[in-house]
């Protein structure tokens, strides 16, 4: 796999990418630098700039998806092959604040059942969905590296852990309208 | 949750209480970058290498193998770039020990990857964390900087000939990518699909380039090895496994936690029922999964009375393995057939598709288990089960086919009443045949 990466041409003609591009601040393209800086090779900075782009847009949608694969010289099938491997990458709308809980084993045996309910109750929605306004998406997940202090659930990317109901209303109070 | 060491000094853990422990500033006011000082002044690559091989260190991330030998099979006359990969995809279930690691004490990680550089020639290296982990990837850019701008990190590390570069990576939520040809695969910009092996990484990783991958937990005990020398190191532990171990807890335990242990502590026991403080709400233990959700599921019986030695060799002999340190200690409420159904459907979730033993074989499995839950057990699934496990163990593209079908044959084997309930539970009003 590797020795077929380092002989990867130029593609022999220009493929069409879409009528549709994303573009970015100056300031994300100088992030988008940064990141590309770090490699030899460019296309180790997919996943990192597919955090960028989603982050921006929302989730990576065709423009953005567009986007790098011009900026990274790839295909547009090699960015969404990559995207729909990853769990992490979204290429569907999500709430704005995307609540993911864990449900494995040690989590599991800690009372994350409870705090699923009662998460799922307050929002109205079940694991999967996402509320009528936008506003949050639940999820249930896989092992997020918490077990010793389970049960627990993620917010974006900020951890609350020794959950309770009580912590749980606390937590969904706390987030700006 | 508790973090700190029983049975020894800490090594791993000796800075984490301290205040502002992830600075620099206090890093080097406790001996920090001494190690790195010593061997760049004083020591050969092959020396440090040496060290390492004396120090009996085995890989904390899972497969156990010595760390010196691993770093001796990157040949040394290959003209291509060599590269230094520490595997932070911190992902096996019941572990969590990395995360402490880096969010307390990152300079250690640092330090441990610039030893390993040094000794492998290597001029850039990565830090691989997991996508969840964001917060980490946040502090470890922050103590690069702070070592960057201090000369310890990039053109003539403390004035010395010696140039190399650390960066983050990160994942995006795939537990197969800690695996270290996957992880090579997804650092390279593709789906996180495990490599053929050989050529292992050594000879052939990252970019084809040698490239040693090593874990988080691995990295940072290298420079207490060079501080104080490999067979110092090696005598804290026992001859086959040397240093200190950390283990993570959870479940249902008074006290989980991170725990550093001498390799070879004594034993399994003593350490849940006191170290741990015991089972909460004096219910009783009935199972303990020691080694990350991957591992044989082990008896209460096998662990009480039994002196089972906290090492390599002893949990082996104790009917399970070390693998990640995880600890998952359930009490006599949980049912084993929940428990595995649980885990079988983590591994279903996370099969990368790749090869068909594990992809079929863990979508099948959880049909079953999910036709059980819904009454619809026969007596034969257990049989059923064993017949899948068996085809996807050894006969799937990486361990983690193997990983999937470990915790099923054992809990089948060791908890057959957890099963046989289920598979008995509504078998008079059993009606149409089964189809998974």
């Amino acid at each position: 796999m590797s020795q077929q990466l380092l002989q990867i041409q130029p593609l022999s003609q220009p493929v069409d990418i879409g009528d549709e591009i994303a573009s970015f601040s100056p300031e994300i393209e100088a992030e988008i630098e940064w990141h590309l800086a770090k490699y030899p090779v460019m296309r180790s900075a997919i996943l990192p700039l597919m955090f960028v782009v989603q982050r921006e847009r929302g989730y990576l949608d065709s423009p953005g998806v567009a986007y790098l694969a011009k900026r990274l010289g790839l295909r547009i099938t090699d960015i969404w092959e990559v995207a729909t491997f990853y769990s992490m990458i979204h290429t569907e709308p999500i709430g704005r604040y995307h609540i993911q809980i864990c449900k494995t084993l040690s989590c599991k045996i800690m009372g994350e059942p409870r705090i699923t309910e009662h998460v799922c109750d307050k929002l109205g929605i079940k694991p999967g969905q996402t509320t009528a306004d936008g506003q949050f998406t639940v999820s249930l997940v896989e092992c997020l590296g918490s077990c010793g202090t389970a049960p627990m659930l993620q917010v974006g990317f900020d951890y609350y852990e020794n959950l309770t109901t009580e912590k749980v209303d606390q937590i969904l109070a706390s987030l700006p309208e | 949750m508790f973090i700190g060491a029983i049975g020894c000094e800490p090594l791993q853990l000796a800075r984490v209480h301290l205040e502002n422990s992830r600075s620099l500033e206090v890093y080097r006011r406790h001996g920090g970058y001494e190690a790195l000082s010593k061997a760049l002044t004083s020591m050969s690559p092959d020396d440090v290498i040496n060290e390492v091989k004396k120090s009996a260190l085995r890989g904390r991330g899972g497969a156990g193998f010595p760390t010196g030998m691993k770093w001796g099979f990157v040949p040394k006359d290959s003209p291509k770039p060599k590269y230094v990969v520490c595997n932070a995809d911190e992902s096996e279930p019941g572990t969590f020990k990395d995360r402490y690691l880096m969010e307390r004490d990152p300079h250690m990680l640092i330090e441990g990857m610039l030893i390993a550089a040094f000794a492998l020639g290597a001029k850039i290296n990565y830090i691989y964390t997991r996508g969840e982990y964001k917060y980490l990837i946040d502090i470890m850019d922050r103590a690069l900087e702070e070592a960057r701008a201090a000369g310890l990190l990039g053109r003539n590390i403390l004035d010395s000939n010696f140039s190399s570069e650390i960066y983050t990576h990160t994942g995006a939520g795939a537990y197969i990518c800690g695996e270290e040809t996957a992880l090579l695969s997804s650092l390279e910009g593709m789906r996180g699909h495990p490599r053929m092996k050989p050529p292992f990484p050594a000879v052939s990783g990252l970019y084809a380039c040698p490239t040693v991958v090593n874990n988080v937990e691995t990295l940072t005990a290298v420079p207490d090895i060079i501080r104080m020398g490999g067979a110092a190191y090696q005598k804290l532990g026992t001859e086959k496994s040397g240093g200190t171990k950390l283990w993570s807890v959870s479940g249902h335990v008074n006290r989980p936690g991170v725990y550093e242990l001498p390799m070879g502590y004594d034993d399994m026991e003593k350490f849940i029922m006191e170290d741990c403080g015991g089972i909460r709400d004096a219910k009783k233990l009935k199972a303990v999964i020691p080694g990350g959700s991957s591992v044989y599921i082990m008896r209460a019986e096998d662990i009480i009375g039994r002196d089972v030695r906290m090492d390599y060799e002893g949990i082996v002999t104790g009917g399970s393995m070390v693998g990640s340190g995880g600890f998952i200690v359930m009490d006599e409420t949980v049912d084993i057939f929940e428990s595995t159904k649980n885990l079988t459907e983590f591994y279903k979730h996370e099969s990368c598709g790749w090869c068909t033993p594990c992809r079929e074989g863990t979508d099948w499995l959880v049909k079953v288990f999910k036709r059980i839950e819904k009454g619809e057990g026969r007596p034969e699934d257990a049989q059923l089960m064993l017949d899948l496990c068996d085809n996807i163990e050894g006969k799937s593209f990486c361990p983690l086919g193997d990983a999937a079908a470990w915790p099923i044959q054992s809990a089948i084997k060791r908890f057959p009443e957890d099963f046989r309930k289920h598979l008995l539970a509504k078998d008079a009003e059993q009606k149409q045949p089964a189809t998974v």
